[in-house]
This record gives C-alpha cells, structure tokens and sequence, in this order.
C-alpha cells in the first residue's frame, strides 16, 4: 500500500513539473497567435516602402536601383538570400550594411548623418529601421538560401562562429552563454538554440519584429546590440563586419527555413 | 495629417470583415519623459467606419486604447470592389482618412 502511494507520488511530481512549463509555454504560443493578427510592424513596412520610393540626399535619387544581391531594385526576396558577398564593395554585407552602401552611393547621404541614430526611439523613428522593415516582409514565405560560396562568405561565417563562442567581459560571457543548450530560458522567455538548425531557424527567420514592450519596431542588427549589451560588450559600430560576420553565421544555420518576418515579440 | 492606415476588408457569405491598423503615439498625458517631464496627451478620440456612404461603426476611443490601435470588426453586406472608409480624429484635432477596396475572402 505503502509502496504505492510512493510510486504514485514519485510519477506525479516530474509530471507536474513538465505539465506547468508546457502550459506557459503554450500560452505565450496563444499569445503570439492572437497579437500577430496587426502586427504594427505593418506601419513601418508602409513606411520603409515610401522611404525607399522617395528621392532624398545630395543626388535627389531614391533607393529603387539599390543592388540588395538580386539585381538593381529588386527586393522580393532579397533578404532571404543575405548576408552575401557585393563584388562592388568587396565585402560580405548584411542588409544594414547594404543598405547603407545604397543611401551613400545613389542618394550621397553622409554616413555620418545615418549611423548616428540607426535605432528608434519613441520620439524619433530610424529611416533605416523603416526600410528595413519593408525590405525583409518582401521576403516573407520565402526560403531561406544564405550561399556560402565565395571564400570571403566562408571566412565571414568562421568568423560569426568565433565571435557567437567567444567569451569575454566582466561575466565572462559569450553568445554561446546563453545560446547554445535547448530547453534554457531566462523568465518566461524561451532562449533558442542557435548551434542547432531548428533553434536557429525559429530565431532568425521571426527577427526583425516589433517589440510590443518597446512599442518599436526593431531591426536585425539592433538585436545582435542588444545581446551585446547583456554580455556587457561595447556597442558594435553600426554595419561593422562583427555584426555581418555574426548575422552571417545564423542566418546559414537557418537555411532552408520559411522566413516569416518582420513578426511581433512580447 | 497623420501617418497611413493599414486597412484589409474582406467579404464571405455575405459578411465584411475590416481589420484596421491606425499609427497613433496614443499617450495618455500620464506618462513622463527621460528629463521627468510629462507627456502631453495625445490619443484618438473618435473613430468613423463607413462602407460605401453608410456609417458601419462610430467608435469613442480613449486614452485606454494602446499605441499604434488595432481595430477588427464585421458588418453584413459588403461585395468585392466596394469601397470601406475610415476615419480616425484625434483630441489636437488631426485627422487621417484611408480608404479600401472590399476583397473577396479566399
């Protein structure tokens, strides 16, 4: 008898256990469904798509030649396929980077005057975020194909690699920290696990989103600053090839994966 | 003059459904800023629906409503290529209209 009611209790309590994170984690799934119904981020795609239509800089130009890899002009689908290597530049770019490339070039903004503020804020919303976020929702539903061919593509994912263990700062801190096991989270966030396929694949292709609890939207390379941030890592130049070489490295983890962005976070 | 509206109308079995995305800052007038200083309040106040020239949803927002308001409703009636309006205003007195075309909902 004695032994029994043991027995019950010893299966009852992992069971409790489990069944509690699976319900949390279900919740915020439901909670997810419900908020991606209007996702504001929409609004920064109306925006990034003016923006990105209308003349502006120096040459009075606007971005519609701007070369995102498919050809001049051609957004659909040119996210997916990013970072790559531009024979122009000489160099692996992402579409920060890139983007960047376009508005000095064809419109002759200074560089100066748009990485001094990249990221929005409540009062004053970022030209770059806008498009960016109109540049990644015309890749939506499409697959994720990060090539890795040319030698300098190669050496930018190696780099990533290194950086996303690399540990240091006052925590002795690496991506890795936090990155690199299943079934982690800090509160009730789940932390993917960007060393597999499927965890990275979740992560990059619902990045950019709108931050519900910033009311912004939030752009790729403001998230990588963001994990910086909690390493307590100086914040990486804007475009730099850290940030290139890192992006680089998940977005090819996350090959072959349906990108669903720009989505909505808590 | 306000920022765009995202408006999506659909039309099945003979009901519409609108889902409408307003870019509003929706401050209540109770929040302070970095240098603790207070934030003017600056919300919607009023929201208009019409399809076709019939009011379908006449709506009293207020500072409760969050920013950037997402609003879903149904009306019966509506065929594809008819025209479903919207109009927000606001309590500075700025207004903003969108207009769409009814869809046939797949």
């Amino acid at each position: 008898m004695y032994t029994r009611i043991i027995l019950t209790l010893a299966l009852a309590i992992p069971c409790l256990g489990f069944a509690s994170d699976d319900k949390s984690a279900d919740e915020i799934a439901k909670y997810r469904e419900m908020v991606s119904d209007g996702n504001p981020a929409e609004l920064d795609e109306m925006r990034g798509e003016e923006l990105w239509k209308t003349a502006a800089g120096t040459k009075n130009a606007s971005l519609e030649k701007c070369d995102l890899g498919k050809g001049a002009g051609m957004v659909k689908g040119a996210y997916a396929e990013l970072p790559r290597y531009f024979a122009d530049t000489k160099r692996v770019q992402d579409l920060e980077s890139r983007l960047l490339t376009c508005m000095t070039t064809l419109q002759g903004i200074p560089e100066a005057d748009i990485t001094r503020k990249p990221f929005s804020t409540t009062s004053e919303k970022s030209n770059i975020e806008g498009l960016v976020a109109y540049v990644v929702g015309q890749s939506k539903g499409m697959k994720m194909a990060v090539a890795l061919k040319h030698p300098k593509e190669k050496a930018a994912y190696e780099i990533g690699k290194r950086i996303f263990f690399y540990r240091a700062g006052p925590y002795d801190f690496s991506c890795a920290t936090c990155h690199s096991e299943n079934g982690r989270r800090i509160r009730l966030q789940d932390l993917p696990n960007l060393t597999t396929n499927i965890g990275a694949q979740r992560a990059y292709t619902t990045w950019p989103a709108y931050r519900v609890s910033q009311g912004l939207f939030r752009s790729f390379q403001w998230r990588i600053n963001d994990c910086f941030r909690q390493q307590r890592f100086p914040e990486p130049v804007f475009g730099s090839e850290l940030t290139v070489a890192l992006t680089m490295f998940l977005a090819a983890n996350a090959n072959d994966a349906v990108y669903d962005g720009p989505a909505i976070k808590r | 003059m306000g920022s765009p509206m995202k408006i999506r109308a659909a039309v099945k079995d003979g009901i519409t459904e609108v889902k409408v995305l307003m870019g509003h800052a929706m401050e209540t007038g109770l929040r302070k800023d970095a240098d603790g200083a207070l934030v003017p309040a600056w919300f919607i106040t009023e929201v208009l629906a019409k399809h076709q020239d019939k009011v379908v949803l006449d709506a009293q927002f207020g500072t409760a409503v969050s920013k950037d308001p997402y609003l879903a409703f149904r009306f019966k009636g509506g065929v594809k290529g008819e025209k479903v309006s919207v109009t927000w205003l606001d309590n500075k007195g700025d207004t903003r209209s969108d207009e769409v075309e009814i869809t046939e909902k797949v």
